[in-house]
């Protein structure tokens, strides 16, 4: 082309990766160190808890009842005379699994409707978004609460009710991130020029969208271990003997002139894992989407 | 005016009568950045004197706003550093304790910037805006400062302005919302008036009636005015001299008239050489070239001239007929239709092959509308639209998808047509491959030669679009509108977010590209002088119509429609020379296309002034 | 004005049915039989088919539906079966008492909350700000009844200071009662409201028209309070409307920790009962506080933006 003096494209040097700013803004902040050290502890006591559990965690024993810390019981034994200790360790697995599982649930969910609402609009939008700000007025306890009132608790229904309750969220989210991917000239681009909508969807809108949406499912860990927790200390989250972190609370209310040690050592755990998740998740959130950091 | 007509020395020269008003000495501005301190002004000095008016020019990152932000002090302590001297009145700015700078702001300096809707608080109404400035500095208080705000409206020249006195910004035009923040910026009677940007962003015939106004503020009051501005042809307008800024540091300062008849850095002669110049193409039938200015030796290559590229004789590859498109405006539960746009009203024109057409307007002109109807990105309530003869509202969708071979688009932000998740030989090749045109072994072949043929090195192809510079990006997007070998191509603003230089170069390419391949372009523009160089024939879109149509020559040299004459008399014109007369300036609003639901569109009818040049008879409300 | 309330008012009215619909398709399409859910699995048929009758359960969908507006309309939401007092009486008496925790600990929260966001804002990045970044980190970590039965421990079982349950009698008996548990609701609301308020408020003080306030020689103070808190205020606002209810979700495990009267312990005694009826009206009750209190917040935004008065 005759008329270019600048024919030779000076390229501006490529951005860092996400995962390199992840790995340089938790290495910046000691505080998430020690929460990613935390949930690898957690990770490990929990695929391992048969082996590191001193005791089991459901035989009980009339002859040692309310006992308190000493190096046979770290954690001294509740009402029924079974190990604390020994409870946490396997009620940690019901925290990593319902934190994992509930979150990943409802954002494959969530995204779905979200992006088909915002991609296609029309009725379909229109009822959809109804039902979606609807159940968005109702906090994510009181949803799953009202949900789980009526459904009981029991393992499934509690992924159930915590799915349920967090599908909203990204729905919302995932519909105005399409929104608004869908106004990019880049996928008016692919329109005019025939690309098929699948391919849009696939290739243009969700891998743009992804961002926000993971966000969310990191903070969202750290929410459905609380959740758990709080349905099991309400009776209709996990069942009793299971254990669990938040029915270990529950029993110890019950028996709080006994001891008061479940109490504190499950209650400590749940704040310091959830405490741990939402470090993380603002991490990734401050790596993947600095637009929305709270910094 | 203080314009003296001396000839300046390259170094600075202390104009008009005496004292500078501003005197900046070798002001360096730093931000803290990850690392440490990067420089961003780098020991810059100025003097504005009063009456004057110095405009302070440069593209994207020349560090010109960060300049006003200095003498301002608004940047924060914590993460930047500002070294040098500013001087107001001979007192030391950058020294002075926080508590008297803040006397000095809105006091003795006002300022306005760029983007009046968000530079004005949206929950407080214009008036208490502006009384709040007064009662600041103590001039006027209470019901004083209200009534003093109110003859600030007027003396910015704001119709009824008791009642928008109590309006809050979101209910005033563009336009307004600017005159209320010039009257703010002026509500202390300031010695300088600093104005960053302060037309960019409002449409031509705003901008001519907000310039007009600070220059005849300016010669009421007889303050300075530091004006920033990246427009070489508002320069012009505006400036008594000029100092052009490049990666933070002055490449030329001097008089306006000094600097556009002779300028000595081969950064001004590249930028003065790229500003389009309404009327520069009197008398030549085809469309040309930019001149091209190498940037290291300030060496002007003279554009070539053009071979005819349009095939007059055969069928038109683009032909609307009576196109309606309107948006309904629903309110309440059941979303009842209180009103409609009407963006598009009976727009009927052909585009013959190698031609290029423009439609050019204001913002709500229905324009990009037009653009995008005959794209089917939105799809019209009327009228037809044939490519080649063929009408493809008709199509169905698999058929339609075939037709998107023959007309492709070219967006405005070149920032956004890309998908930064995608290699750029990957967007280019997926038209290519959506059509099943080749293998992907050819594919890679075809997005070699097509790189090649926008100007870039084939290399670039597994890159991701954020490497890239906006002019850059324009390219790539060319290429991939161009990778099926298209009849037609719809360009809207695609040049218009670009700074003038790059503005040129991209320019030049579709001229070429039109000659190599036979292209036609729909050039969709508000830049008159853009349009003016590179069109064959221009439309002039004015709420929803065409309102004249006819080959650039005839429309530019000759407009018949009062809007036309208004539109073409608005565009700054890059002569200072012409600066001192006094422009008739019409202080009309845009109008807005909304009409309520039950409105009929009248019947238009047209008349031919000369061959091909038409245009719609208009009613008694048009005065000029 | 009068047409956007009018239009919010009108809009609460298909948000109230959609909300009757869900919890009616929640308490009989989800999985099981209410039947069954309610009288357990060794039930005879006979009891089930009794209990169905009872129930209206064996009439079709639209009429059980019908009969359920009718009844949260007219306010009659059945009989509890271990009490054998009337739903609504059982409402009645919990629902002060939920009331008045929720609103002690939102004014407790919002007093703390809002300077303490203020203050970190203002103090951006310095001492202060990581003060309160460590107690929202910690607030937003820490389990509400995990908090409340702390502080149970502490001060009203070793310490003897506050009472260890019930809801107390007269105003001032009330007040006593309420403080502890008001207190661990507010702690988990100021932690919130501290943060919210934060971001809110550097949000708006990297406005354009921050800078204008700025450029007109406005001190800092009506900087960060007249342009920058008042615009604040929009986003508080919103997130306050869903911190309300997030008190009274949270409510209703520090009623359990607390053992006092509520509608969240009326709610989870009925459920460990299979208390059919109470359920029913419990979830009506706290579906109708969220309408009721988004409603509230429509009324609070004519307050604080002028550009819905304006219409």
């Amino acid at each position: 082309m005759t008329s270019i003096t600048e024919t030779s494209p000076h390229l501006l040097a490529p951005e860092p990766s996400r995962l390199q700013a992840l790995k340089s803004i938790i290495l910046g902040r000691p505080g998430t160190i020690a929460a990613v050290v935390v949930i690898a502890l957690l990770c490990i006591v929990a695929v391992f808890a048969p082996m590191l559990a001193p005791y089991d965690p459901l035989t009980q024993s009339m002859l040692k009842i309310n006992r308190t810390p000493s190096w046979e019981n770290w954690l001294g034994t509740d009402q029924f005379g079974r190990d604390v200790l020994s409870r946490m360790i396997y009620g940690s697995r019901n925290s990593l699994i319902f934190g994992l599982i509930s979150p990943f649930c409802a954002a494959v969910i969530g995204t779905t409707l979200g992006v088909i609402a915002g991609y296609f609009g029309g009725i379909v939008d229109r009822l959809l978004s109804r039902v979606i700000d609807l159940l968005l007025a109702f906090p994510e306890l009181l949803l799953a609460i009202m949900i789980a009132a009526v459904l009981g608790g029991g393992f499934w229904n509690v992924i159930f009710v915590i799915t349920i309750a967090f599908v909203p969220g990204f729905a919302r989210v995932a519909r105005a991130q399409t929104l608004a991917v869908k106004q990019e000239p880049y996928v008016e681009a692919a329109i005019s020029v025939g690309v098929r909508t699948p391919v849009i969807i696939f290739r243009h809108i969700i891998p743009n969208i992804m961002a926000p949406i993971v966000v969310l499912m990191m903070l969202w860990v750290a929410s459905a271990i609380r959740l758990e927790a709080s349905l099991s200390f309400l009776g209709i989250g996990t069942q009793p003997p299971n254990p669990s972190w938040g029915n270990i609370i529950k029993d110890g209310l019950n028996n709080i002139f006994g001891s008061p040690w479940p109490i504190i050592g499950a209650g400590a755990a749940i704040t310091l894992v959830v405490l741990s998740f939402n470090l993380v998740g603002d991490a990734v959130r401050d790596a993947l989407d600095p637009s929305t950091s709270q910094n | 005016m203080t314009d003296t007509g001396t000839a300046s020395s390259p170094s600075l020269d202390t104009p008009g009568n005496g004292e500078p008003v501003l005197s900046v000495r070798d002001l360096k501005t730093a931000f803290r950045t990850g690392t440490g301190w990067t420089q961003i002004v780098k020991g810059i000095s100025f003097d504005i004197g009063a009456r004057e008016t110095l405009a302070v020019v440069g593209e994207s990152g020349s560090g010109k706003s960060v300049t006003a932000l200095s003498i301002m002090r608004l940047l924060s302590p914590e993460t930047s550093r500002i070294e040098g001297s500013v001087r107001l009145g001979g007192r030391e700015l950058l020294t002075l304790p926080e508590a008297q700078m803040r006397m000095v702001r809105g006091g003795k300096i006002g300022m306005v910037f760029q983007e009046a809707m968000t530079s004005l608080n949206p929950l407080a109404s214009v008036g208490d805006q502006i009384a709040e400035a007064l009662s600041i500095h103590g001039r006027f208080t209470g019901a004083a400062a209200e009534a003093e705000a109110v003859r600030m409206l007027e003396r910015v020249r704001i119709p009824a302005a008791k009642a928008r006195a109590r309006n809050l910004p979101h209910n005033l035009s563009g336009g307004m919302r600017q005159r209320v923040m010039i009257a703010m910026a002026l509500a202390c009677k300031p010695q300088l008036l600093i104005a960053d940007e302060p037309t960019t962003a409002l449409d031509v015939t705003i901008q001519a009636q907000i310039l007009q106004l600070i220059k005849e503020l300016q010669r009421e009051e007889g303050m300075g005015v530091l004006f920033i501005t990246h427009d070489m042809g508002v320069v012009a307008e505006i400036a008594d001299r000029t100092v052009v800024m490049l990666g933070g540091e002055v490449v030329e300062q001097g008089q306006t008239e000094d600097i556009f008849a002779a300028a000595q850095s081969p950064y001004t002669k590249t930028l003065i050489a790229a500003v389009p110049r309404l009327g520069s193409m009197t008398g030549k039938g085809q469309p040309e070239h930019f001149p091209v200015v190498d940037r290291k030796t300030g060496v002007l290559r003279p554009a070539e001239s053009r071979p005819d590229t349009v095939d007059h004789a055969g069928q038109p590859v683009l032909s609307v007929r009576n196109l309606v498109k309107r948006f309904d405006l629903t309110s309440g539960l059941f979303g009842a239709v209180h009103g409609r746009v009407h963006a598009v009203e009976n727009v009927s024109f052909d585009l013959q092959a190698g031609e290029t057409l423009s439609l050019v307007g204001e913002s709500g002109c229905g324009k990009s509308t037009t653009g995008r109807a005959i794209m089917r990105l939105i799809e019209p309530q009327g009228g037809a639209i044939s490519i080649d003869g063929t009408d493809i509202l008709a199509l169905d969708k698999a058929r339609m998808r075939d037709m998107r071979r023959h007309i492709q688009m070219i967006f405005q932000d070149p920032f956004a047509s890309l998908n930064p998740r995608i290699r750029v030989g990957e967007a280019i090749a997926e038209p290519y491959l959506t059509h099943k045109l080749g293998t992907r072994q050819e594919a890679r072949a075809v997005v070699a030669d097509l790189l090649e043929r926008v100007g870039m090195d084939p290399q670039v192809a597994n890159r991701y679009p954020q490497q890239f510079s906006g002019g850059q990006r324009q390219r790539i997007c060319i290429a991939r509108a161009l990778s099926l070998s298209p009849k037609v191509i719809v360009a809207d603003e695609s040049v218009s977010g670009l700074d003038v230089s790059i503005k040129a170069q991209v320019v030049n390419l579709l001229l070429d590209l039109q000659q190599a391949f036979g292209l036609s372009y729909l050039f969709i523009s508000h830049d008159m002088a853009v349009v003016e160089r590179m069109s064959h024939r221009v439309a002039v879109m004015y709420l929803g119509e065409i309102v004249e149509l006819g080959p650039s020559a005839a429309v530019f040299k000759n407009p018949q429609h009062p809007y036309t004459k208004r539109l073409i008399s608005a565009v700054p014109i890059p002569d200072p020379s012409r600066r001192a007369q006094v422009r008739k300036v019409a202080n009309d609003e845009v109008r807005s296309p909304i009409r309520p639901a039950d409105y009929v569109p009248p019947q238009r009818s047209y008349r031919e002034v000369s061959p091909g040049h038409v245009v719609q008879e208009w009613e008694g409300d048009w005065k000029m | 004005m009068a047409r956007y309330l009018l239009l919010r008012l009108a809009d609460a009215v298909p948000t109230v049915f959609l909300v009757l619909l869900l919890v009616f398709i929640a308490m009989r399409i989800l999985p099981g039989d209410p039947a069954i859910a309610a009288l357990g699995d060794m039930a005879t048929t006979e009891q089930l088919q009794l209990f169905r009758e009872r129930m209206g359960l064996n009439d079709p969908l639209w009429l059980q539906f019908i009969n359920f507006v009718k009844g949260v309309l007219t306010l009659d939401f059945g009989t509890s079966m271990m009490s054998n007092q009337s739903v609504l009486g059982l409402i009645l008496y919990n629902l002060p008492y939920t009331i008045e925790l929720t609103i002690v600990a939102m004014l407790i929260g919002i007093l703390l909350g809002v300077p303490l966001g203020v203050i970190a804002a203002t103090n951006r990045n310095k001492a202060p700000d990581s003060g309160v970044r460590a107690f929202s980190l910690i607030g937003y970590a820490i389990p509400d009844f995990y908090l409340g039965a702390l502080l149970l421990i502490t001060f009203s079982l070793n310490l003897g200071w506050f009472p260890i349950n019930g809801g107390g009698e007269g105003f001032a008996d009330r007040m006593y009662h309420v403080f502890l548990p008001a207190l661990t609701l507010a702690f988990v609301k100021a932690a919130f409201i501290g943060r919210l308020t934060r971001t809110s408020l550097l949000e708006v003080l990297s406005k354009d028209y921050v800078r204008t306030a700025r450029a007109k020689g406005a001190k800092e103070n009506r900087v960060i309070y007249g342009h920058g808190l008042r615009n604040a205020l929009l986003p508080i606002t919103t997130g306050l409307g869903l911190s309300t209810l997030a008190t009274l979700s949270g409510s209703v495990a520090i009623e359990m920790v607390f053992n006092r009267p509520g509608i969240g312990k009326l709610l989870i005694s009925a459920i460990a009962e299979r208390d059919y009826a109470v359920i029913q009206g419990g979830i009506v009750v706290f579906a109708m506080f969220v309408v009721l209190i988004n409603l509230m917040m429509d009324l609070v935004y004519i307050v604080v933006d002028p550009r819905i008065r304006m219409k």
